[in-house]
């Protein structure tokens, strides 16, 4: 009887491709809708991801967000060291400059001044990008006073998208000259700002001098000692807020969800995805029933149960969802493709990883069910004997 | 068309034949009530009746008059508000629900008014429709009812779908469907009413040769007086009583006086 309610199904085109439709729809607008407002979150935690190295950031207690930086007294760095757990301890440097473009016009860049002074365990810089990530250029040229990394985005942001990079080029930040020496791969970011890497020393120079300048401190947890109990001691010790990175990663994506209106609309709009989806499916399946009564009605009469029918019902709904599921979020990972390879130079807020499909099969899944339990209940409560009317 | 001869194999899984000295149905001062207080009515008012087993039987009366309530107590659809019905030597009253679905699906063969056919399944398919209720193969299924289409003068039209055949060529198909299985009653609803007088007879000429067989019984409900010399028994019916049993002398017709 699966074969007979799957040929019943197809055999009304219209409604069976109606159906089809609604729950693809349903699927794209979720899928896309969540894909979206999850790469924007995350393009939110950019720089956590990309200053590589650390296990631990350490910061003012009055840090809400990764951009919300509150400098600190470098002796902090000193204090920080000295806590139990602590493999080892840099500095860092996180802010704003203002880049003159070559329309005479300014352009905010994001500068990150990693500590050359003290290294890791390895010996590297903490917060180097690793080899996959520099595009061209040295990194060792980083060394020489003035000179900077530029992220990818940044470069076609500033300069065009199809100016190609000249090496050596030179920017004026806050009206200190810079050497552009390389392009690094970086994680876009929220505000679209370019980045740039510099030494700390490099990125004090170009900013306004201030009684405090440390915004970050960096921290490696000791082999053997975890890193949220690290935290706890350098918070217990130094009085400051210490946080590993995936702390950090969802406490700045809680900011944003909580004080933005970004969660609200875009959890409108997926909402939308879901009524709509469930009104059309729910609708044309049940349009379907309808007018199907009679020969549901006369298999009863000929036979078949109210648990069989059941069976046969959400065999139809399954059918449906399984081929709208797979047509819409494959229509939603193929939105993400068409816009990282035909929109150059902007970077894209598309975040597709397995929580996405694995929520729209969920609300797909409640859309049939809804759906299939509407048309069960017309033809459950069927009497046979409509059918001799 | 000339009638065709139907030849129907029993299946392996058939049902024992009944004991045929029995009545093949038979209502036990059956009433059926709907609705309650103010609003309730009898649908049938103390209904006894004994039919038995190789006859054409003609339930007959205006509308309204409990026939279709009748039959769909008889075939197990309904049940009684009081009294107690036997079909086929079985007692569809203390029947539970899940013995009697399957009892409708093994005993009785249904040809519905309006034909009821799957317009997504072509004229095969749904003749076998039983028999994939019953969980035979597919293939196997198709097989038998297309050899079932033969017997009815349907077997140039096998994979022809609902809404390529003609009102009586669909009925025809639905004869076919109520007979794949081998069923020992027979149960229709105004088979001819949307037929023309040809077609109706050849439908009626149909069903009366399953009749014939000694081990089962047909019900018609039938408006139509044209066909009433097929019947074996006329069963008469008005405002939920049996107002009369008659059997019809060989070539007599008798007049609807509704």
């Amino acid at each position: 009887m699966n074969w007979v309610a799957l040929r019943m199904l197809t055999g009304d085109k219209t409604k069976y491709l109606g159906i089809v439709f609604g729950v693809a729809f349903a699927a794209l607008l979720m899928g896309q809708q969540l894909a979206i407002f999850c790469g924007l979150m995350r393009n939110t935690t950019s720089q956590i991801r990309d200053v590589e190295g650390a296990d631990i950031w350490v910061m003012d207690p009055s840090v809400q967000f990764v951009d919300d930086v509150k400098p600190m007294n470098e002796n902090m760095l000193s204090r920080v060291r000295g806590v139990d757990g602590v493999a080892w301890a840099v500095k860092l440097y996180k802010g704003l400059g203002q880049a003159k473009q070559p329309d005479g016009n300014y352009q905010q860049v994001i500068l990150l001044g990693l500590d050359y002074d003290s290294k890791d365990a390895e010996g590297r810089v903490v917060g180097q990008p690793r080899a996959e990530r520099i595009v061209v250029g040295d990194w060792a040229e980083l060394s020489r006073p003035d000179t900077v990394f530029l992220d990818e985005f940044g470069w076609s942001y500033m300069y065009g998208i199809d100016t190609p990079f000249v090496r050596g080029k030179t920017v004026e930040i806050n009206d200190k000259r810079a050497e552009i020496v390389g392009l690094v791969k970086c994680n876009p970011t929220f505000q679209t700002f370019p980045i740039m890497y510099t030494q700390y020393k490099t990125a004090l120079n170009y900013t306004p001098p201030q009684p405090k300048q440390l915004s970050f401190v960096l921290v490696k947890a000791q082999d053997g000692v975890s890193a949220e109990q690290v935290c706890a001691n350098i918070e217990e010790r130094t009085g400051l807020v210490a946080k590993t990175n995936d702390q950090f990663f969802w406490m700045t994506i809680g900011y944003y969800m909580v004080r933005t209106g970004i969660p609200i609309n875009f959890g409108i709009t997926v909402m939308l995805g879901f009524v709509v989806g469930c009104a059309i499916a729910g609708q044309t399946f049940y349009l379907f029933t309808i007018e199907n009564l009679k020969q549901f009605g006369s298999l009863k009469a000929m036979g078949v149960s109210n648990r069989r029918l059941i069976r046969m019902i959400l065999l139809q709904a399954l059918v449906v969802g399984v081929i709208g599921y797979g047509i819409g979020i494959g229509g939603a990972a193929g939105f993400g493709v068409v816009f990282e390879k035909f929109v150059k130079g902007s970077p894209p807020a598309f975040y597709f990883g397995w929580q996405i499909p694995l929520i729209t099969a969920v609300a797909v899944l409640l859309i049939i069910t809804a759906s299939a339990l509407l048309s069960m209940k017309k033809v459950l409560f069927l009497e046979a004997g409509v059918v001799f009317r | 068309m000339s009638v065709a001869v139907i030849d129907l194999e029993p299946t392996a899984d058939a049902p024992p034949t009944p004991d045929t000295r029995a009545p093949a149905i038979a209502l036990h001062g059956v009433t059926k009530s709907f609705g309650s207080g103010d609003t309730k009515i009898n649908a049938l008012e103390d209904v006894s009746l004994n039919l038995p087993y190789g006859e054409l039987v003609l339930l007959v009366g205006p509308s309204g008059c409990g026939k279709t309530t009748l039959i769909s107590i008889v075939a197990g659809l309904l049940d009684p508000t009081v009294g107690e019905v036997d079909v086929l030597g079985q007692n569809l009253t203390r029947m539970g629900g899940t013995r009697k679905v399957n009892f409708r699906g093994q005993n009785i063969g249904f040809v519905f008014q309006q034909y009821n056919l799957l317009p997504a399944l072509n004229a095969m398919e749904n003749a076998a429709v039983p028999l994939l209720i019953a969980g035979w193969p597919r293939k196997k299924a198709v097989e038998k009812a297309a050899r079932v289409l033969e017997s009815v003068g349907l077997g140039s039209r096998v994979k022809s779908y609902p809404n390529q055949l003609s009102g009586g060529q669909q009925q025809r198909v639905a004869i076919a469907r109520a007979l794949v299985h081998d069923p020992k009653l027979l149960v229709c609803d105004e088979p001819t009413a949307a037929l023309d007088a040809v077609s109706g007879r050849t439908v009626m000429g149909l069903i009366r040769q399953v009749a014939v067989q000694p081990d089962r019984a047909v019900v018609v409900v039938t408006h139509d007086s044209r066909v009433y010399d097929f019947g074996d028994r006329i069963v008469t019916m008005s405002d939920g009583r049996i107002e009369g049993v008659k059997v019809p002398e060989p070539g007599a017709k008798l007049a609807a006086d509704h």
